[in-house]
């Protein structure tokens, strides 16, 4: 990372497979530097207070609240958005799970709860309802109630382990 | 929108590049790891800094768990996850685990740190109190050299510690001793938020009898986040009810809530005594071998 002058920072990151490196104020948020500087607008933005959890993206495999980190922060590492959940395949399972199941209804949520669900499946690709819950309850939704959304998490879970256990037989 | 007000942005490589960027910018820098108390304070200008150290890239030289001697050695930019996910701290001292999982959300103890929040010095902070409790303590470094300063001292107040502006805080250690016991008890509003009170309840027992107590409470105005009259009122005690009952009680008088939007002082105070015991029983029966 350059630094052409006291309060602006260059910051290179992979988003979604592709390399991207934009310029921008040191106090830009990781969350406004997605959507304005990466033209990604499927991260929302929501409370800014690190509590709703709608801006979460993934950063080198972790889900984070990217209203509460600086894009510089983010120099150099690899980001994944909503936007790259589907593959060549199509939808993820996870974007399948929602659809299916009814998770969502605004949608303003869906972004970071699929994100963070992305990560808790990975952890843990068996969750129990209790752990679903607990594994999300970074996130919150005024919709659905959240029923809906343990349901997609769990249509999830069993069509990736079915795909493992396909690809290992 | 919330944005911070600018500043100057560094990025420090070791520990040692952290303590010289202090030195050369003066105390209107501050340093920045995760960055969830920082950055909301700086967005609503409680905090205004005009440089900013991160020292995200120090993770690998502070951000291990281990064991050194007769401490467990926590790293200052150790992620509350993995201080949640480790198994050491979970053989040695569950109190920690127990705090983990209710501060904040999963996704915010993937950024926030040890460190950061002992440095932060919230009233509420959790690990404050279980690590007074545990009687841990702080390791500091500056250009000078490294000092090490008991946790109970570390904070003078509320958002202030003893760490000087041109100093980091680099390590906890906490002794380890045998017949230990140790839980947490918190009371908030909702998942993932400050407590309205908590207690962290630290019992090291010999023959049947407590030999040595920890008592920390967060939220409810206790000075240095511990109750030496609650710890007095178990040193030498069989953990029978009475004795819990009554070193609760003391923990409760000794400390000082007010009321705000979290509930009444009264409130307060009557829940600093009931999570004291509730830590307490657990305490004494994870020392005597049961969960």
């Amino acid at each position: 990372m350059s630094h052409d002058h006291h309060n602006m920072v260059s910051v290179s990151v992979t988003v979604n497979g592709e390399a991207r490196t934009e310029e921008c104020e040191a106090r830009m948020l990781l969350v406004h530097f997605i959507r304005e500087k990466l033209g990604l607008t499927g991260t929302h933005w929501g409370c800014d207070t690190s509590n709703c959890g709608v801006c979460v993206v993934s950063v080198d495999g972790q889900p984070v609240k990217s209203c509460t980190m600086l894009a510089a922060m983010a120099d150099g590492a690899e980001l994944t958005t909503v936007e790259g959940l589907e593959t060549a395949d199509g939808l993820h399972p996870i974007q399948q799970g929602f659809m299916e199941c009814h998770g969502l209804q605004c949608g303003f949520c869906t972004p970071g709860m699929m994100i963070a669900a992305k990560s808790l499946l990975e952890q843990n690709p068996n969750p129990t309802e209790h752990e679903i819950r607990d594994g999300l309850s970074g996130q919150l939704c005024r919709c659905t109630g959240y029923h809906n959304i343990v349901k997609a998490v769990q249509f999830a879970a069993e069509k990736m382990s079915a795909s493992q256990e396909g690809a290992s037989s | 929108m919330q944005t911070p007000a600018p500043f100057g942005y560094e990025r420090a490589t070791s520990v040692d590049h952290a303590i010289q960027l202090l030195e050369q910018l003066g105390p209107e820098a501050r340093l920045v790891a995760g960055g969830h108390s920082l950055l909301p304070m700086m967005k609503i200008r409680l905090a205004q800094p005009e440089h900013l150290i991160d020292i995200n890239p120090l993770a690998a030289e502070l951000g291990s768990i281990s064991i050194d001697g007769d401490s467990l050695v926590i790293g200052a930019m150790t992620r509350h996850n993995d201080l949640l996910a480790s198994p050491l701290v979970g053989e040695h001292f569950p109190i920690l685990q127990d705090a983990e999982r209710v501060i904040a959300d999963p996704v915010v103890r993937n950024r926030g740190t040890v460190g950061g929040s002992l440095c932060q010095a919230d009233p509420a902070e959790d690990l404050s109190a279980a690590l007074s409790a545990l009687h841990a303590t702080a390791t500091i470094r500056g250009s000078g050299g490294s000092r090490s300063v008991p946790v109970r001292e570390l904070h003078v107040g509320p958002y202030e510690t003893v760490v000087g502006d041109a100093e980091i805080l680099t390590e906890i250690r906490v002794p380890i001793r045998n017949g230990c016991g140790s839980a947490y008890e918190k009371v908030e509003r909702r998942v993932g938020d400050w407590a309205i009170a908590s207690a962290a309840a630290v019992v090291w027992m010999d023959g049947g009898i407590i030999t040595d107590a920890g008592i920390g409470l967060a939220a409810v105005g206790a000075d240095h986040f511990v109750s030496p009259a609650a710890e007095a009122a178990l040193r030498g005690q069989q953990p029978t009810e009475e004795v819990i009952v009554a070193a609760a009680a003391a923990a409760a008088a000794e400390c000082n809530p007010s009321t705000d939007q979290r509930g009444p002082a009264e409130y307060k105070r009557h829940l600093a005594g009931e999570l004291t015991a509730r830590a307490l029983r657990r305490a004494v029966a994870r020392a005597q071998g049961g969960q």
